[in-house]
């Protein structure tokens, strides 16, 4: 089978992009690295590829507000081609900036369908501060919904993952949008303590309301979350492997293992 | 027209800015009198606006439609209650946000914008007097050196009027000693006489007067920042040397011809490694990293910029030498950065403040944001650092940022040839920091922020984040020659220096500006950030063209190297300069300045009267220099790039690591080792042993996780006081030699370095110079990323050694500083037996013997002890045992024991304390107590009986407290 083609869009600012690409090759893709002006400018084609991928970083400085610039850029020179790689049933990702991005294009939480409406956004950290620090993400218990989300297929337990941002103070619209999330299992990860519960500063970074860490929309395959997986790919970027050995890879690594195996068998 | 848009957060909405505001404000000694802070961010936009394109502009752009609303016809929010204060930056200074603002309203289809600038509103109510207010603004909402309070209507300053090309010259041929002084003194140009008459001779000689323009670019090729003439010139020193070999060496005096070179230079001749690939001539170091790869290293200061505008100065410093990896051989990727800072007391009184300089706690926080701002959007992990206080700071705080790179082996050599073409690529260039390299080559006054004001600039790191991709593009794919930094200097040095040996001839009138009315001097002289400078052959650079315009990058060809061996330079086909490169860079004179160097006597404090140690111990957990910097490392991203091994804090508890461990190829083991040493209070008593003790930690570090010094090299910066002094030489010569002694008999070469002189500060009458200091950065390659080892003390059972001998070496140390004593006995270095005992402690390492390993530097043997234990969290069960005190160590005092800050000392944890003292031979290693499951720590003196008793949370709490609310 070949492997799955994934897009990692880059621009002025973007820099989390070599090991977010190494991430989805160790996990079976095939990443190459775009700038976002070779779409615009329409020398490649966002549809030679099954993921798209927002990596992290300060796409054009964060200037007015983070990811704004190039979230406006997506909404307005590449809609009608994201709709249809939505509608193709493709998968998008974004991390950190990406989240942000893609939250501030109406792609996240894209309620509505047609990602026209902002339903959310992600704000200044409530420390006014940019933290760097690893924190611990549950899915959120629900009796009647599991989580939608192929990315996070699997990940039941408390996983460990680095933040890094500023701005990640997840805050949706309104109180129906909240509810929502929550009744369709849209929320992916919630940050929480050692023991699994929901847990102020330092364990929820930023404010973020209902400690949302990352969401996903209806189709599950749109996926942005704060924190970064590509950051926990092997047990030796944990900040304790000096102490304990886990088996196997780094927690993030599944997050790309599902959307790559997710790609092979659909799309 | 102009539109002035003014966005808010709706109500219910959390201001995040103006909270972090009020808290600013109540540091000021302000509590309780602010109730609220709440902030509105401002917009000026002028040009061809439509009300429905400034409504979309808005709409799509400027608010978040969540959390924010906005208006363009007056106030966002009713003020009544609130105190205003609006800033805004002053003309000329680069608004960082226009660029990227202007390319996103483009994006929404809207033309006509002209210009974009930001402004900052603050509403401050409480009770406040109109001083008080003004107080608050000016220690913490603006700088004025880049900003200014918005009185009136905010207004957009126009297009300054276009340069009209005159062609001036200077008369000094006809000028006599005092005028040529004047000369000098007012053109800001920091020559001293004899070199202003060696320009006069040399005009002379080819019957003219030079431009204006040829003056600029000698004095600036000559500062003391380009050309390091202390370094390199003549010294007649007085004052003992050779330390490390007789016990008290003779007082003679001699003569140095080149400081640089009989030091620090000649230990890398002598060890003549192999693996070290190009020293001392690029603008970083290279050294050997793997089959395919090299790395490089270098560490710049910041410091005079940082002290007027400490945001932009330490960010542009970061910026700064991002840029030497990038233009080493054919450029490096950076991938690493690192911080060291030396500040004034943060409680430091704002009555005792010499004029005209900002409160240490000030400079500290802008440094801090400066660095983590630029490093952090440039996508650099910034992994290692160090933070030190004291009262001689106040004045100059100290910057010192380093970069790391890594580059394919074959990209390592560069050489412009005849023909090619000089490219310029990145920013634009504009008014900003002009006469940096002068400017930091004197001494700073309470003047100097509105005489140099224009020496200060705010970086763009975006910029430089597009520089660095594609550059590394188009050295892939071979299509330039040579590349190098625009610094200090700007083009005049960069070209300067490429030209050298063939020859230069540049149309100054090709630069891109930011704005018109810059003459051909300040394009020549700016310093205006995140521009390199390429040598191109003329069949690549169609090629060149399209790999930087697909990113947006701007690059003009702005000359070519001709082989005529002259500095030629034209503006609009006029030639304003014209001048022969070997006079250019060879014709400075040699300064012959003498040295003396007098052992300073300090008061010895009494010994302590109290038996238990507890509260010592707690005190000097809290003491600045020791206490956690976790709110400056929160704040850099240490993480991206994925290839962060050891992080700068280690352990459940987060201990503070001795050094960072990177994985620059991921997939690949191999990892790189990065430390430093550096302690100004040892430089108050002997600089010779401070450059020791230096090299001695920073060393430590490298072998604490892991690491070989036979596969380390080091790094020197020196920042000194103003060396026309004798005294001042004095010290900078003994530290020369330290470095020359130690390194050498350690068998580590320096691969590169820098220095700052002139770090004082005079106001009037009065000097307050820096204490002498020496960063030495060391840079190892280890080659099992996975064999790193932590500091976090691991298993409770396990046992703890000290590794080394402790003498009675407590002078600078932090306990003499807590008590207000500096002290004399300034702890020594043994390299012989350091390195012996290093290489062994390696191996024992390799054999898996070692769980956990905390070097011993400032607070000495009790600070490690308790930081390996509650970053561990885990108890310790110490004794100062007679039984098993090795050979060679003498039973000193208590306090004496805990505190003094020996070098060569380690504090090792293992499971296997028969295979651990076997592995080590004949090296003194003492075994001192055990890892304990409670969470109590206790060191029991000779006696048997308690020193110290208290709890591991007692222990973090007390290193935490200090800059806990920062």
């Amino acid at each position: 089978m070949p492997k799955p083609k994934v897009l990692i869009l880059r621009t002025a600012g973007t820099n989390c992009d070599k090991e977010t690409a190494f991430a989805f090759e160790r996990a079976g893709g095939r990443a190459e690295l775009v700038h976002v002006n070779e779409i615009t400018k329409k020398r490649r084609s966002i549809h030679d590829y099954q993921i798209l991928a927002i990596p992290g970083g300060f796409t054009y400085g964060d200037d007015i507000a983070s990811g704004k610039i190039l979230a406006n850029e997506l909404k307005f020179k590449v809609e009608s081609d994201l709709q249809k790689f939505i509608n193709d049933g493709k998968l998008i990702i974004g991390i950190c900036n990406g989240f942000q991005i893609l939250v501030k294009s109406g792609l996240l939480p894209n309620l509505s369908g047609n990602f026209q409406n902002i339903e959310a956004t992600l704000t200044l950290n409530d420390s006014d501060k940019f933290e760097d620090r690893w924190v611990y993400l549950k899915k959120p218990e629900s009796k009647n919904q599991k989580s939608k989300c192929v990315w996070a297929k699997g990940i039941d337990g408390l996983i460990e993952l680095p933040v890094a941002h500023g701005e990640g103070k997840f805050i949706p619209r309104d109180e129906n949008i909240l509810r929502e999330l929550k009744d369709e299992g849209l929320i992916v990860f919630e940050y929480v303590d050692v023991a699994g519960k929901r847990a102020g500063y330092p364990y929820c970074p930023n404010g973020s309301v209902e400690n949302i860490a990352g969401i996903c929309d209806p189709s599950g395959r749109i996926f942005g979350l704060m924190p970064h997986p590509e950051r926990h790919i092997s047990p030796y970027q944990h900040p304790c492997w000096t102490r304990k050995m886990k088996d196997g890879p780094g927690d993030g690594f599944y997050i790309f293992r599902n959307g790559v195996e997710f790609a092979k068998k659909n799309l | 027209m102009i539109w002035r848009v003014e966005v808010a957060e709706k109500k219910g909405f959390y201001d995040a800015i103006g909270a972090s505001v009020k808290h600013d404000i109540h540091d000021l000694g302000l509590q309780g009198k602010v109730k609220e802070v709440k902030t509105v961010q401002v917009y000026l936009l002028e040009g061809d606006i439509s009300v429905d394109a400034i409504t979309s502009i808005c709409e799509n752009l400027l608010i978040d439609p969540v959390t924010q609303d906005y208006s363009f016809r007056g106030k966002i929010l009713n003020e009544s209650k609130y105190k205003v204060v609006e800033v805004a930056y002053n003309p000329g200074v680069m608004d960082p946000v226009e660029e990227s603002a202007k390319k996103a309203i483009a994006d929404l289809g809207i033309k006509g914008v002209r210009s974009f600038k930001t402004a900052r509103k603050y509403l401050i109510r409480g009770d406040l007097s109109y001083s008080e207010i003004h107080a608050i603004a000016e220690k913490v909402l603006y700088n004025k050196v880049i900003q200014h309070i918005v009185k009136g209507a905010a207004a957009i300053a126009p297009e300054p009027p276009p340069y009209k090309f005159e062609l001036r010259h200077v008369d000094i041929l006809s000028s006599s000693d005092e005028k040529l002084n004047k000369i000098s003194k007012e053109g800001q140009l920091f020559l001293s006489l004899d070199e202003m008459k060696a320009i006069k001779r040399h005009f002379k000689a080819i019957g003219r007067n030079p431009t204006d323009c040829e003056l600029e670019t000698l004095a600036q090729t000559w500062s003391e920042h380009c050309k390091h003439k202390t370094f390199r010139g003549l010294i007649e020193y007085t004052g003992e040397l050779g330390e490390h070999k007789a016990k008290s060496p003779k007082r003679k005096t001699i003569i140095i011809d080149n400081l640089l070179r009989q030091t620090v230079m000649k230990v890398t001749d002598k060890l003549n490694k192999p693996w070290c690939v190009s020293v001392f001539k690029d603008n970083s170091g290279i050294i050997r990293f793997d089959e395919k790869h090299n790395i490089c290293f270098k560490v710049e200061t910041h410091n005079h910029p940082s002290a007027l505008e400490p945001y932009g100065g330490a960010g542009t410093g970061i910026g700064g030498v991002i840029r030497d990896p990038l233009g080493t051989g054919l450029g490096a990727k950076p991938i690493i950065n690192t911080d060291v800072f030396c500040f004034g007391p943060s409680d430091y009184p704002y009555t005792k403040l010499p004029k005209g300089t900002l409160h240490p706690k000030r400079i500290m926080k802008g440094v801090v944001a400066g660095v983590r701002d630029y490093g952090n959007r440039m996508g650099i992990p910034t992994s290692n650092g160090a933070v030190l206080f004291d009262e001689r700071f106040v004045g100059n705080p100290l910057v010192f940022c380093g970069n790391v790179g890594i580059m394919p082996k074959d990209k390592c050599e560069k050489a412009a040839r005849k023909g090619d073409l000089v490219v310029l690529i990145g920013g634009r260039t504009g008014r900003d920091g002009i006469h940096g390299a002068t400017f930091s080559s004197g001494e700073l006054t309470h003047e100097s922020e509105s005489v140099s004001g224009s020496a200060v600039q705010i970086g763009n790191p975006i910029q430089e984040k597009k520089l660095v991709d594609t550059i590394l593009k188009a050295r892939d794919l071979g299509l330039y020659t040579a590349i190098t930094d625009c610094g200090a200097g700007g083009l005049s040095s960069a070209v300067g220096e490429m030209g050298e040996t063939l020859g230069v001839e540049i149309h100054l009138e090709k630069v891109p500006l930011k704005y018109t009315g810059l003459s051909y001097t300040e394009i020549w002289i700016s310093e205006a950030q995140e521009r390199m400078v390429l040598a191109v052959d003329p069949r690549n650079i169609d090629k060149l063209k399209a790999i930087f315009e697909a990113e947006n990058v701007e690059a003009t060809v702005i000359g070519k190297f001709t082989g005529t061996k002259r500095l030629k330079l034209f503006y609009n086909g006029n030639c304003v300069c014209d001048m022969d490169m070997k006079f250019l860079h060879n014709g400075v004179p040699i300064i012959k300045r003498k040295a003396v160097w007098n052992k300073p006597r300090f008061k010895e404090p009494p010994p302590p009267k109290n038996r238990d140690l507890t509260e010592d111990l707690l005190k000097l957990m809290s003491s600045p220099n020791i206490a956690s910097k976790e709110w400056i490392i929160h704040q850099y991203d240490h993480e991206v790039q994925g290839g962060s091994i050891l992080k700068p804090l280690q352990g459940p508890n987060h201990g503070p690591g001795d050094a960072c461990v990177t994985q620059p190829v991921l997939g690949s083991k191999k990892g790189i080792i990065l430390g430093c040493g550096i302690n100004p209070d040892y430089g108050k008593i002997d600089p010779y042993w401070m450059a020791a003790s230096a090299i001695d930690e920073a060393l430590r570090q490298i072998v604490s996780v892991g690491g070989d010094i036979t596969k380390c090299a080091i790094l020197d910066n020196f920042c000194w006081g103003n060396t026309n002094k004798p005294d001042r030489l004095g010290e900078l010569v003994r530290s020369s030699y330290g470095c020359y002694d130690i390194a050498l008999a350690y068998g580590v070469p320096f691969i590169s370095g820098k220095d700052s002189l002139n770090n004082e500060y005079s106001t009037g009458k009065k000097t307050i110079s820096i204490p002498p200091t020496l960063l030495i950065s060391a840079i190892a390659v280890i080659d099992d990323i996975t064999k790193s080892i932590s500091m976090d003390a691991k298993r409770a059972g396990n046992f703890v050694y000290l590794v080394g001998l402790t003498r009675n070496e407590l002078g600078g140390s932090q306990y003499y500083k807590i008590r207000g004593f500096t002290g004399n006995n300034v702890p020594k270095v043994d390299p012989t037996y350091g390195k012996k005992l290093m290489i062994r402690l390696t191996r024992a390492m390799r054999k898996g013997l070692v769980s956990s390993c905390h070097d011993c530097s400032e607070g000495g043997l009790a600070v490690s002890l308790s930081e390996m234990a509650f970053a561990g969290g885990l108890g310790m069960d110490i004794a100062l045992n007679m039984r098993q005190m090795p050979k060679g160590q003498y039973p000193l005092r208590p306090y004496e024991m805990l505190f003094s800050e020996s070098n060569t000392r380690f504090v090792v944890e293992t499971s296997d304390a028969k295979s651990f003292e076997k592995a080590m031979g004949t090296i003194p290693v003492w075994k001192l107590g055990q890892v304990t499951k409670d969470k109590r720590f206790r060191i029991r003196g000779f006696d048997g009986k308690d020193i110290v008793h208290t709890t591991i949370e007692k222990l973090k709490s007390a290193w935490q407290k200090p800059f806990k609310d920062m």
